[in-house]
Order: C-alpha cells, then structure tokens, then sequence
C-alpha cells in the first residue's frame, strides 16, 4: 500500500488514456449507441436542436475559458476549467451529431469556425460579457438549472445520440448547478459588497429568461433553483422584465459578433491550414 | 459543516462579522488549509492525496473533487482541517515511527519512474 | 498525514522540542544525515536543517509560482484555438498547471509556508519564476513548442525530482509527471500536424522553433560554475542532477524529434560528437538569462501584473466566502446552544 496506488486506482481501466487528468467522464458517451438516425425522426429539426444546445454550450465555454489566469482563487481555475471542458466536450458532441442528421457531413469545426453570428442559435445569456464573479455565477446557476430541466427530458429523446449525449450531460450539469448554487449562496449571505454584487448580477440577467423558456419552457424547475437559493442567500428573486429579441431566432446582442472573432480568428486566417 | 477553528472557538466570540481568519492573523480573507483524503476505489483505504484551501467544508469537498479526482465518479472523499489533524511526535523522538509504522506514506523506492523521458 | 500547518502549531511544537526530550542538534544532524545517505525521505515533521527547509521552500515555491504564471502564455491561445480539439487540449492542459500549482503549493505548505504569503512574495517580485514564461507568444505554433521544448525541459527537470529527498514534494512531483506526459506529447503533435499543413504553417513552426529554443536551454539555469545554491542542493539530495548534466539530456534528447519533425534548431553549433557520445552545442546568452530573471525579460512585467490584478480582484469573493463560513459556524453553534 502506498500513497501512489490511489492514483492508479483513479485512472485505472485507463492506463493508456491520458486523458484521465482532462476533466470528465472516461467513457466514450456514444459507446454501443446505434448512430444511425431512426427513421421516422425529422432530421432537419434534430439537426437544428442539436446546433442550438450546442451553440449554448460553445458560447458558454468561452466565456468560461475567459476566466483562465483571472480566477478569484487557484482552485476556481480548476473548477471553472472543469465546467468548461464539460460544456466544450456537450458542444462537440451535439455538432457532429448534427452533422450527421443534417445530412452534410460537416464535423465539429465547421460549425464552430464556419458561421457567421446570425447563424448561431445560442441563448443570449450564454453570450452576455463576462462581467465580475457574481455575475458568472449567478449565469452559470441560471444556463446549468435550465439546461439540466431541458437535458433531463432529452435523455429519453427518440434520437439515441441526442438521449445519451444528454443522459451524459445531466451528470455534469447537476455538479454545474451546484457549485454556481454553493456560490450564490456565499456571495449573497457573504459581506456587504459580494451581496451587493450578486443582486446586481441577478437583475442582468432577469431580462433573458423569457427566451430561456420559450425555448424550452423549465420555468417551475428554474424558479424552484432560485427561490431554493435566493432564499438561503437572503436576496430578492429577480423581477422578471421580458426583453425583446430570441437568440434562438438568431437575434443577438452585439457581443456575440466579437466572441466569434477571437474564436474564429485563427482558423479563418488560414484556409487550408491543418490543426 | 465543522466548528470553527480551535483557536477561534476559545476566543470569546464578541464581534459581530469578524471573521476566523482576521482573528488568527491572516487579514486577507484568507482561506484555511485542509487535508485532503481519497479512496480510489471499493476496497482501498482513504489515502491523503494533498492539501488545498477553502473557506468551508462544503467548499473544501468541491475543491477536492475538482482538483484531486477530475470529478472521477465512485470516489470517496475525505476532507479535515488541517489544524483538526493530531500527529505523533517527530521520528527521531518516538520508537512509534519504526518502518513498518510508517509505511502509508514512506515508500521512497515505490516509484518507478524512468529516467528518460516518456518517449514522443 | 500531518502537515506543519500554522505557524502558531510550528512554533509550540518546536517548543516542547527543544524544552522536552530533545536529542542535542549534533544527532539530530545525524539522523538527517543518515536518512539523506540511505536514500529515504525527509517527512514534514523530521527534524531538519534550517537550510534544507529554506532551500526547499524556495525552490518548491518557485515551482509553483512557474506553473502558475506559465498558465499565461498558452492560456491567451484557448478562446483563440483553431480546432475544438485544440481548444480542448488547450483547456485542458492549462488547467493541469493550475492544478500543479496547487499541489506544489500544498507541498511548501507542509514546510511551514503560507500560500498567501508566498503569492504575495510573487507579486511583489520577492520570489522567482521560471524565466521561461516572460517570452511572448505571437502565434498558434508557439502552442505547440511550448509544449515541445518547454514541457520537455520541465520533463527532464521533475522527472529526477519525484526522487527528491523531501516526501511531499517527490509526491507530488510524481503526480505531476503522470499528469504532464501528455503536455509534451500534444505539443509535439501539434506541430507535426501544421508540419503537414499549408507552406503559411511551417513557417510559423519554424519561427517559433527560432524564439523558443535558446531561452529552452536557459530553463535549466546557469552553468554549473555560476550556480550557486545547486551544490547543497545535490548534498541535500533535492536536486539530482546538475544544471548542465540536465541541459545535455535536453539537447540529446530533442535533435532526433527536430529531425523528425523537419525544423531546424537555430544553433550553427549543434554536431554530434562522436567521442563523448553526446551533442555539442553553443553558449546560450547568459546575460540575457540575467536581464529576464532580473525583470526585463519581454513580458515580465504583463505577467506579474495580470497575477497580481487577479490575486486583487478576487479579494473581495475571497473574503465573502470566508465571512460566509464565519456566519455558518455560528448559526450552527446557536443551534447547538439551543438543542443544549
């Protein structure tokens, strides 16, 4: 027995993988599943599901990864990293199987470095600049309550892709919705300014929940995280004021043109590159 | 969620809002240090994996989690404060730390680590 | 296991030592000594010498001071990364130095070391970090040498160290060469990939291969006769190996890779000697060594003050967590005051 044989017993079954130190899950989500669209199943608009989450999921990982060398403390890098390679890896997955459904073909990058912002179908709340720590968390508690209720119901959806790329993601975002929820918590219920900052940041984003539900309507799911929080937090709900405009319509608010910019640059700099 | 500090708790706790860190010299909102234990898998004992900070235990298991396993599910995390922890007296002083006592953690030839580097 | 935790414990144990039952220095410093030649670790609570530990938490807090700010250079390149697998990779691998920060800082910690003292200590520009990480990188292909030259130096260099004479810092040296055996191999691939790319992307692999290979060979530190601490250090059995010693390895190890990638090392120097069974390679420029460890390098001062920025920005949910925790512990002892 030595202290060294709990890291091989932590990566054992993937002693080739060296992916074991990259974030989550080990297993290949899609392993045994029957990648074939089922027939009967309208593929134009599984393929446009699949764009639209995973466009959430893109957008959100970037302003994630906006917080690298900028976190609070060592271990959020780590944690926001964690949640980050989390909906990088549900991005990935959910363009291919577009991809697929959609019959062209296109993989992963096409998606992702080929449109321009109108074609992108990403929530605007995913594409709000970073702002401060409250405000990432409070998002992240919002995006990861709704997407589990939306993912949650996906993982019995007809497509088995769609179902188990989503049955994998509820694992990850119920682990996302909490450490958001824990935070929220402690920002709320902390000092006079961290109170004052996670109020703040509950009324930016207030005004983007009603394209939230109308594109999947988790109203009481989200509403039950919030009042479950705030309550602890000892802050107010947000006052819902609708906002005009759905991203999903491909409306979106002027930050999302210079996120895909930096996103997208390298990659359109170079046609013909490979990488 | 544990007790406050032992050091903390002696102290008559009069100031509202002050908190344990600024009463211990640490004036930077400074978060304590635990220890960190993890159980691989069924079967194996918790083994203390290294230490990270956090300003509560609920804080601590996550950091843990994050850092120490990836969020590798099936594993079983301990976290303690690391002022919690007692110890034995130093190895020179107490016939307790013979080898075989020791032996969770003093295993220097354990490692067999080449010394080239991994090869490309 | 237990860990020298606060200074209030280190200080009262220290006390009951020297006022209990203590051996005279004099044996004390032989069990240490006894210990270093049997080749066996030095624990947190062995008794050591004032200049093993001072040695130690230096070099240690260095380490994970480089791991940290080494988070920055390839850390601008993931919202910028030309793939999602890159970006992935990307991701990934900085938040691995991170992590790696954390486990080294962990081990300092063991010695008696406050983190928050040694993060103050670097931003001040108190204490060092691995010069390496004060150069720019202007292009995607930087990426991938970083990971090739720099992660296979950082190889060469902590592989030894996992047989360092202080435990908790070989332990987590351990832990951070499985963890980092696929830093250099993504590296290498990447370049690999652009080799096979556009005529646009070898360039770039070459141009990166010129910035990063002689500040590579610098990572390893001064020449044997100008490096002052290394020579207790091999006594105390925390270093291995000599700088050059190690130096040596790097350039043997990375001409075959060069070859095999296409690249040309930028050294006119650079033959194969057949006699010692080794490389012969050119006199980096120490002076300019000097200058970036002196703070002049090309980013140092972008460097230090985006640490310093994020330290300082998240001071406030630092202390929200902690005043959070205060409130908690409190509620739950009027809780426990009522049930009583």
């Amino acid at each position: 027995m030595s202290d060294d044989h709990v890291y091989l017993s932590l990566a054992e079954g993937h002693e080739d993988d060296t992916r074991w130190a990259y974030g989550t899950g080990f297993e290949d989500p899609l392993h045994g599943v029957d990648t074939a669209v089922p027939e009967g199943l309208d593929a134009a608009r599984l393929a446009a599901d699949c764009v639209a989450l995973a466009d959430d999921a893109l957008v959100g990982a970037q302003r994630l990864a906006e917080w690298t060398t900028r976190a609070p403390e060592l271990e959020e890098e780590v944690a926001l990293a964690n949640i980050g390679l989390d909906l990088l890896g549900q991005a990935r997955l959910l363009y291919a199987r577009a991809g697929r459904a959609d019959g062209t073909g296109r993989d992963e990058d096409a998606y992702a470095y080929f449109r321009d912002p109108q074609d992108f179908r990403n929530v605007r709340l995913a594409e709000l600049p970073g702002g401060d720590f409250a405000f990432c968390v409070v998002r992240l508690l919002v995006l990861s309550s709704w997407r589990l209720a939306h993912f949650g119901e996906l993982s019995s959806h007809p497509d088995p892709v769609l179902a188990a790329v989503a049955a994998k993601g509820v694992k990850e975002l119920t682990y996302h919705r909490q450490y958001a929820a824990e935070w929220v918590v402690r920002l709320g219920d902390g000092t006079d300014e961290s109170h004052r900052r996670t109020r703040r940041a509950m009324e930016q984003v207030a005004p983007y929940f009603g394209e939230l539900f109308t594109a999947y309507d988790a109203r009481d799911e989200v509403v039950a995280v919030l009042r479950q929080v705030t309550g602890a937090a000892g802050l107010p709900m947000p006052v819902y004021r609708p906002l005009p405009g759905a991203g999903r319509s491909g409306e979106h608010t002027e930050h999302l043109a210079p996120l895909l910019a930096e996103l997208q640059g390298v990659a359109r700099a170079h046609p013909g590159a490979t990488w | 969620m544990s007790d406050s500090a032992p050091g903390t708790a002696a102290a008559p706790d009069t100031a509202a809002g002050t908190v344990p860190a600024l009463r211990q010299g640490a004036p930077r909102g400074d978060w304590p240090l635990y220890e960190v234990f993890v159980r691989g898998k069924r079967g194996l004992n918790h083994v203390h994996v290294g230490s990270l900070h956090a300003a509560d235990d609920t804080m601590a298991l996550t950091h843990a989690r994050d850092l120490y396993t990836r969020r590798n599910e099936g594993v079983s995390i301990w976290v303690v404060r690391s002022e919690h922890i007692a110890a034995s007296t130093r190895d020179e002083k107490d016939p307790f730390f013979a080898p075989s006592a020791d032996k969770v953690y003093r295993h220097p030839t354990f490692y067999d680590i080449p010394d080239d580097v991994p090869h490309i | 296991m237990p860990n020298e935790w606060s200074v209030g414990k280190l200080v009262s144990m220290t006390t009951t030592h020297s006022a209990g039952t203590a051996l005279p220095e004099q044996s004390l410093q032989e069990h240490f000594d006894a210990t270093i030649a049997r080749d066996q670790r030095i624990e947190p609570r062995d008794w050591m010498p004032d200049g093993y530990r001072k040695t130690l938490v230096r070099q240690i807090a260095q380490h994970a001071h480089s791991e940290i700010i080494g988070m920055q250079p390839e850390g601008e390149w993931i919202t910028r990364a030309p793939s999602l697998r890159r970006k992935a990779i990307l991701f990934a691998k900085v938040q691995d130095e991170a992590g790696h920060g954390l486990y080294l800082y962990s081990a300092a910690e063991t010695l008696g070391a406050d983190r928050a003292d040694l993060t103050e200590r670097l931003i001040e520009g108190r204490q060092k970090y691995s010069s390496i990480f004060n150069y720019p990188t202007p292009t995607f292909a930087d990426v991938g040498v970083i990971g090739w030259f720099v992660d296979g130096a950082a190889i060469c260099n902590q592989v030894p160290l996992c047989r360092s004479s202080y435990g908790p810092y070989a332990r987590a040296m351990v832990r951070i060469c499985k963890e980092e055996s696929f830093h250099q191999r993504q590296g290498y691939e990447l370049l690999m990939t652009m080799m096979r790319g556009t005529g646009a992307q070898r360039t770039m692999v070459q141009e990166a291969v010129d910035r990063w290979w002689w500040p590579s060979l610098m990572m390893f530190g001064p020449p044997d006769g100008d490096s002052p601490n290394s020579a207790a250090s091999m006594a105390w059995k925390i270093k291995r190996h000599s700088n050059d010693e190690l130096r040596q390895r790097f350039v043997d190890m990375t001409v075959p890779q060069a070859e095999k990638l296409g690249v040309t090392l930028p050294d006119p120097d650079l033959r194969w000697n057949a006699e010692r069974g080794r490389h012969d390679f050119g006199t980096p420029d120490w002076s300019e060594l000097k200058r970036v460890i002196g703070g002049d390098g090309p980013r140092n001062a972008e460097r230090l003050e985006r640490r310093r920025s994020a330290h300082q920005e998240g001071a406030w949910v630092r202390e929200a967590a902690t005043a959070y925790a205060a409130k908690q512990a409190r509620r739950v002892r009027a809780q426990e005051g009522a049930v009583a």
